[in-house]
């Protein structure tokens, strides 16, 4: 029988590989897109998986918002990426350093 | 029922349109040429906006099912906001327009990042939180890479992006788990069930983990790390409102979080603030001591000024609430007349933003120079000036709440901190001789912004108790 912790066990999962990959990929801008995609899909599993258990739509309405808003996101990050690439010529993410911090 | 809804939101209904309207109008026109003009119908529109909400708020008035909430607590921040955003956005115009970046987008983006700010201060949900949240955020990275010809700028951007999407990824799981143990979105729903008996372990991480999101949109340490190279990479103007507006709207929704949606769990969440504020007072002080670039040397500033408003809401009372709004308030003050100096710092027509060219400066411009130094006496907290009092106040409520500790850490760093602020007045004073001085031509808003802020650093000593009413009256509709 998969229950309630089985859904919140792979989205916890797949967040925390989300993170991982924002923090320690070196190499391309995109892949830390495609991290942050996983993130907010893990916490969409989480939001349906409760919504279903607890019987509550407002969980799933709540999914709803957090996909249109990943699109635009995900829409103003390769904007942004299109921009950079156009000025320093590559996407890789140790010549994101012009400024140190 | 919806018509009484729509009332209560139409301010930002009304911003909203207009920024989608004139968006349509620029796009099929002349583009480019309106900007000026959508700079200055922007501007009236947020202070007439202001005004309104001043003049004619009254009371609690939630909104779709307390969804949305109009309180005198929004009123303070949503006034706070859109008169600043209105006066950075004033001037902008100058600088941009003369190095030709004047965007019909940027007041525009401004606007919708500040329908973006008041529905956060307003928001009663979850989801009403993020959606407020993600608009102001998704304007802020785009006008941060607003020049696209600019490695820098667009690198600013970039960073901003991938952070603030890591936060929003945080505040959204945090969010997800709240919903998922407390089975409700609505703030007033997850304040019930706190108070029947303790804190559940999954709500206690989904709340850790929506602080975290939070303190990231505030720049609290640890979740720092974009401030200064976002403030340094971005356009100038763009740099003063990331300083003013969005600093305030953070604040007021941790504010309205923290205090709504957990108001009963005041113990599970103050020691959290209480490290937060700790770490950026300290890091904002020393970190800035090895900054030349007055860009960066600003953002540490920020940093370490959202540590002493923290402390307000660390103290978890009214009264913590009131001196961090005053806080706030007096905070944007003074940022917006620092940075229409900082726009005005420029050599050959050339922006400047390292401190070393200001040496010797109060002998060209005594006025200018005098203006600056009554702001960075006030931005170190010095007695006499406003800034004395704004750091007062959190202190009186850190020790009416206990936090003794954290009040004398706070006096230190603010020790610590005078040091950099000092140090921009010595080198306009008793510098060595600069071989080449800048020259700070100034536009007549630009001015008036520096003077009018210096002169209410002064002046505002009395003036303060003007919105102290405003301020006390805010707190009490959140805090019960």
């Amino acid at each position: 029988m998969i229950g309630l912790e089985h859904y919140l066990t792979v989205a916890a999962t797949l967040f925390v590989i989300g993170i991982f990959g924002l923090f320690l990929n070196r190499k391309n801008v995109i892949i830390l897109l495609m991290s942050i995609e996983l993130m907010l899909l893990a916490v969409n599993i989480n939001l349906v998986a409760f919504s279903s258990f607890l019987g509550d739509l407002v969980g799933q309405v709540f999914t709803l918002f957090v996909l249109t808003v990943a699109a635009a996101e995900a829409a103003i990050g390769l904007a942004i990426l299109v921009c950079f690439f156009r000025n320093r010529g590559t996407i890789a993410v140790e010549d994101v350093n012009m400024m140190k911090g | 029922m919806i018509q009484a809804d729509l009332i209560v939101i139409l301010p930002e209904i009304i911003l909203a349109i207009y920024a989608m309207v004139a968006l349509i109008g620029a796009v099929y026109t002349s583009k480019d040429a309106l900007a000026p003009a959508l700079i200055w119908a922007t501007a009236g529109l947020m202070a007439v906006l202001a005004f309104w909400i001043a003049a004619n708020g009254e009371g609690t008035n939630p909104a779709f099912n307390g969804m949305f909430v109009d309180d005198g607590f929004s009123r303070f921040a949503k006034v706070a906001i859109l008169l600043s955003a209105a006066a950075v956005l004033l001037m902008s115009q100058d600088y941009m327009a003369r190095r030709n970046m004047l965007r019909f987008e940027y007041p525009l983006l401004v606007a919708l990042a500040a329908v973006g700010m008041m529905m956060m201060v307003s928001a009663g949900d979850l989801m009403s939180l993020y959606m407020g949240l993600e608009l102001q955020s998704l304007s802020l990275y785009v006008v941060a890479a607003l020049r696209r010809d600019s490695a820098k700028s667009t690198e600013a951007g970039l960073k901003y992006f991938v952070l603030g999407a890591l936060s929003s990824g945080l505040l959204l799981f945090g969010a997800s788990l709240v919903y998922g143990f407390s089975g409700t979105t609505l703030f007033s729903g997850i304040v019930s069930t706190v108070h029947h008996g303790e804190v559940s372990v999954g709500l206690l991480i989904g709340l850790v983990l929506l602080i975290s999101g939070l303190a990231f949109k505030v720049s609290a340490v640890p979740f720092h790390m974009w401030t200064p190279d976002v403030y340094e990479g971005s356009p100038t103007p763009v740099t003063a409102f990331f300083a003013t507006a969005p600093k305030v709207a953070a604040m007021g929704l941790f504010a309205r979080v923290l205090h709504d949606a957990f108001g009963g769990a005041v113990g599970d969440w103050q020691q959290v603030i209480v490290l937060l504020s700790v770490l950026s007072m300290l890091l904002g002080a020393i970190a800035a001591i090895g900054q030349r670039d007055i860009k960066r040397l600003m953002a540490y500033s920020s940093i370490a000024h959202m540590g002493y408003a923290l402390i307000g809401l660390a103290a978890g009372t009214a009264l913590g609430i009131k001196a961090m709004l005053m806080y706030l308030a007096i905070y944007v003050t003074m940022n917006i007349g620092t940075f229409a100096f900082i726009l005005m710092m420029e050599r050959d027509g050339k922006p400047v933003t390292d401190i070393d060219a200001l040496r010797q400066y109060s002998k060209r411009d005594p006025g200018k120079a005098l203006a600056v130094l009554i702001l960075m006496f006030s931005l170190a907290g010095v007695p006499p000036m406003l800034g004395f009092f704004a750091k007062l106040g959190v202190w009186q409520a850190g020790v009416e709440a206990d936090l003794i500790g954290l009040v004398i850490v706070s006096a230190i760093s603010s020790v610590i901190g005078a040091f950099y602020y000092l140090r921009i007045v010595f080198y306009m004073y008793f510098g060595d001789e600069n071989e080449d001085p800048i020259d700070t031509r100034s536009s007549p808003v630009l001015g008036a912004a520096l003077m009018g802020s210096a002169a209410l650093m002064l002046v505002g000593v009395f003036y303060q108790f003007g919105i102290e009413g405003a301020a006390t009256a805010a707190a009490a509709t959140l805090v019960n």
